[in-house]
C-alpha cells in the first residue's frame, strides 16, 4: 500500500443557508490520480479551495504528507492548482508564467530559466517559451498551466474542471495528454468535475459526490458495474430509470412493478424492503434485442417494444423502444457486429436483460409513482 | 453631408473654443509692445520668464508640487478602489462610491471654503486641537503647504479613483489567488499582477490628476494664500493685475509645454502608451 499523500478527516463547511462539505473523511494514495465527480453545486470546488487552502473548513483537518494544514496559508502549501480558467498571467510570457513559481522561492534567475525550460520541454512547448500567452491554442494553454504547477514538483496538483473551457475534440485530446502527464510525473492529482467520461477515463479512483458527501468512492469500475446508491447509479454512464413498488422475489431476485402495470425482475438487494418503493436501473447495453422472443436468452424473461427512434453515432449507436404495454421509454444501445443496423421505427422487437445486472435501490426521498 | 453635420459640433468645439484662442496666445507671446499700439515681434516675454528667478521658482515649484499632488492622490485612491472594485459587492460598493462622489455636487469653490472654514485659526479643527490640549493656542493651518496639498488631493481624489476601479475590477480574481497558489505573498501579488494589469488605468488616472492640478487655480490660492506661489496664479496677475497679455500668453505656453512634457516622461518610466492607455480606460 503506497503512503497517503492526502488524508482528510471529517471536514465539514458551513455556508449560510447550507453545509457545502459534510463531515468528509477519504485518503488519496500517493502517485494516483483521484477525481471527485458530482454535478454543480454538490460541494466539489469547496472541498478543493479547502485542500488549495483558500477556505478554512469549519471543522475536521486535511493532512498533506502526514502534516495538518490547518493554518497554513495557500502560498505556504506544498499543493498547486490548475484553475478553471487557467488563470495564466496574461501580462507575462509563457516562460515567465512557468518561472513565476520559482522566482517566488527565492531561486536565482538562470536556474529558474533551466528548470523551466526543463518542464516546457517535457510538456512539449519549449519553443514556445518567449511568447505571449494569448498567442498560444487552448491545448498549449492547458499544458503550460500544468507546466506551472509542475515545475514546483508539489505534493498534490489540484485541478477544478481544467478540461470544462475547451471544446470537445481537444477535450477528448487533452484527457489522454492529462492522463499520460500524470503517469509520466508521477504526482498526485485531484481533479474534480461533473463529466463522468472524464472521471472514469483518467482515475484511478472516483469519489461521487452529492449534496456535500460522499456517495461512492471506488474505481471506476466498480462506479460503474457496481453503483451502491441510486445516485451513482443515475449519475455515472447512462442508464434507464424504472421507479417501481417491491412486489416479490428470492434470495437473488427481486421483482418490480411500476405504478402502470410493467414488471421486471432485477438483482435482489439486502437494503430493499418488500412494498418499498425502489428505483430500478438497466444499462443501455445490458439490454439483449431479438426479432424472435425465442433467441432471447434463457431465463431473462422477455417484453415487446417497438421502434420509437434510431440514434446512429458510430459505435455508440443507440435506439430508444416503447415497451408495448405502457409505453414506457427504453434505450437500448444496438451491438456492435452491426447487427439490428437495419432496425425501422415502428418495428416490433422482443427483448430482455441479465437481471443480474441490473440494479435496485430504495428510492431516494422526494420520488413519487 | 450627414457626416459632417455629425462632425460640426465636435470640430466647432475644438476649433472655436480650443484651437482658436491658442493660435492667438501663440500669436501674443511672441510679440513686444514698444509703443502705443505699436508692437514687433520678439522672443522678450520668454527671455523675462528665464530673466526673472521669481518666475521660474515659480514655475518648478507648481511642478514638483503637481507630482506630488498626483501621487499621493494615488496612494489613497489605490486601497480606496481595491475596497470598492474587490473587497465590497453590490449595494455596499456603490454606496462607498456614493460618498465619494458626493462631494463633488457641491461646486469647488465651497467645498474650498469648507476647508477654511475647518483649518483657519479660529476654525473647527485648532478649536479641537485646544480642547484636546495637544496645541496651547489655536494654530493657523491654512497658508501652508501640507494645506494646499491636502486641498489638492481632495479635489483630484475622484478623477483617480474612476480610472482605477474600471481597471481593478477587469482583473479576474483568479490570478491572483492563482499567483498566491505559486507562493507569492500579498506584496509580491501587487507588484507582479495588479499593479502590471492595473497600470494603464493608474496612468490615465495619474495624468487626469496632474493636468488637473497643475492648471488648478481656485484650491491653491485660497488654501495657500500668498504663500501658494502657484504658477496659475502669475498669469492670472499678468493678464488681469498687470494686464500684460504678452506676458501672460508666454506664461500659458510655457505652462502647457510644461505638462506635455512631464506627462510624456511619465508614459516613458512606466512604459506605457498614451493610446492605449485612453483605449483601455
Amino acid at each position: 500500500m503506497n503512503p497517503q499523500d492526502l488524508v482528510a478527516e471529517a471536514v465539514v463547511k458551513r455556508f449560510a443557508d447550507h453545509v457545502a462539505v459534510d463531515s468528509l473523511s477519504f485518503d488519496v494514495a500517493r502517485g494516483s490520480f483521484f477525481s471527485i465527480l458530482g454535478p454543480s453545486g454538490c460541494g466539489k470546488t469547496t472541498l478543493l479551495r479547502m485542500i488549495a487552502g483558500f477556505i478554512e473548513p469549519d471543522d475536521g483537518d486535511i493532512a498533506i504528507r502526514g502534516k495538518s494544514m490547518r493554518g497554513v496559508a495557500p502560498n505556504r502549501r506544498p499543493v498547486n492548482m490548475v484553475f478553471q480558467q487557467l488563470a495564466l498571467f496574461p501580462m507575462m510570457s509563457v516562460g515567465e508564467n512557468v518561472e513565476f513559481g520559482l522566482a517566488r522561492r527565492g531561486l536565482p534567475p538562470p536556474e529558474r530559466r533551466k528548470r523551466s525550460l526543463a518542464m516546457l520541454e517535457r510538456v512539449g512547448l519549449a519553443a514556445a517559451v518567449d511568447k505571449r500567452v494569448d498567442a498560444l491554442s487552448g491545448g498549449q494553454r492547458q499544458r503550460v498551466a500544468i507546466a506551472r504547477s509542475l515545475v514546483l514538483e508539489p505534493t498534490l496538483l489540484l485541478l477544478d474542471e481544467p478540461l470544462g473551457a475547451l471544446d470537445l475534440k481537444l477535450r477528448e485530446h487533452m484527457k489522454i495528454e492529462l492522463k499520460q502527464l500524470q503517469a509520466a510525473f508521477g504526482t498526485t492529482f485531484v481533479y474534480i468535475t461533473h463529466d463522468q467520461s472524464e472521471a472514469l477515463v483518467l482515475s484511478d479512483r472516483v469519489a461521487v459526490m452529492n449534496q456535500g458527501r460522499f456517495e461512492q468512492l471506488g474505481s471506476p469500475q466498480d462506479l460503474y458495474y457496481r453503483p451502491e446508491t441510486a445516485f451513482v447509479a443515475g449519475f455515472v454512464g447512462a442508464n434507464n430509470r424504472i421507479l417501481g413498488r417491491a412486489t416479490g422475489g428470492d434470495a437473488e431476485t427481486l421483482e418490480v412493478a411500476t405504478a402502470d402495470g410493467w414488471k421486471i425482475r432485477v438483482q435482489a438487494n439486502s437494503a430493499v424492503r418488500h412494498g418499498e418503493l425502489v428505483e430500478a436501473f438497466v444499462r443501455p447495453e445490458v439490454v439483449v434485442l431479438a426479432r424472435d422472443p425465442a433467441e432471447l436468452p434463457m431465463g431473462h424473461g422477455h417484453n415487446a417494444g417497438e421502434v420509437e427512434s434510431l440514434l446512429f453515432d458510430g459505435a455508440n449507436s443507440a435506439v430508444l423502444l416503447r415497451e408495448v404495454q405502457t409505453r414506457r421509454e427504453i434505450r437500448v444501445a444496438l451491438p456492435q457486429t452491426g447487427q439490428f443496423s437495419d432496425l425501422r421505427v415502428g418495428e416490433r422487437i422482443a427483448f430482455s436483460f441479465d437481471v443480474k445486472r441490473a440494479a435496485c435501490f430504495p428510492a431516494r426521498s422526494g420520488q413519487h409513482e | 453631408m450627414s457626416l459632417a453635420l455629425l462632425l460640426a459640433p465636435p470640430v466647432l468645439w475644438l476649433g472655436l473654443l480650443i484651437i482658436l484662442p491658442h493660435v492667438d496666445l501663440a500669436v501674443l507671446s511672441f510679440r513686444e509692445r514698444v509703443g502705443v499700439r505699436q508692437y514687433v515681434a520678439s522672443l522678450a516675454q520668454y527671455r523675462t520668464f528665464f530673466a526673472e528667478p521669481l518666475y521660474w521658482h515659480v514655475f518648478v515649484r507648481t511642478a514638483v508640487m503637481s507630482v506630488i499632488a498626483t501621487l499621493l492622490t494615488l496612494m489613497f485612491a489605490f486601497p480606496i478602489a481595491w475596497i470598492i472594485a474587490k473587497l465590497l459587492r453590490g449595494r455596499a460598493s456603490s454606496l462607498l462610491f456614493s460618498v465619494c462622489l458626493i462631494p463633488f455636487w457641491v461646486s469647488e469653490t465651497v467645498r474650498t471654503l469648507g476647508w477654511m472654514i475647518l483649518l483657519r485659526e479660529s476654525g473647527v479643527l485648532p478649536a479641537l486641537l485646544v480642547k484636546l490640549g495637544i496645541t496651547a493656542e489655536p494654530v493657523e493651518l491654512l497658508y501652508h503647504d501640507a494645506t494646499i496639498l491636502v486641498g489638492l488631493v481632495y479635489t483630484s481624489l475622484l478623477f483617480m479613483l474612476i480610472p482605477l476601479i474600471s481597471s481593478l475590477e477587469s482583473l479576474d480574481n483568479a490570478l491572483i489567488e492563482a499567483a498566491y497558489d505559486l507562493g507569492a505573498n500579498g506584496l509580491t501579488v501587487l507588484r507582479t499582477i495588479v499593479i502590471p494589469h492595473a497600470a494603464p488605468g493608474i496612468t490615465a488616472g495619474c495624468i487626469v490628476v496632474f493636468m488637473l492640478t497643475l492648471g488648478n487655480y481656485l484650491t491653491p490660492t485660497l488654501l495657500g494664500g500668498k504663500n501658494s506661489q502657484w504658477f496659475t496664479e502669475q498669469i492670472y496677475t499678468q493678464f488681469i493685475t498687470r494686464f500684460n497679455w504678452e506676458q501672460g500668453a508666454a506664461f500659458g505656453f510655457l505652462l502647457l509645454v510644461l505638462s506635455t512634457l512631464i506627462v510624456v516622461v511619465g508614459l516613458r518610466l512606466s512604459g506605457q502608451r498614451f493610446g492605449e492607455v485612453m483605449q483601455r480606460t
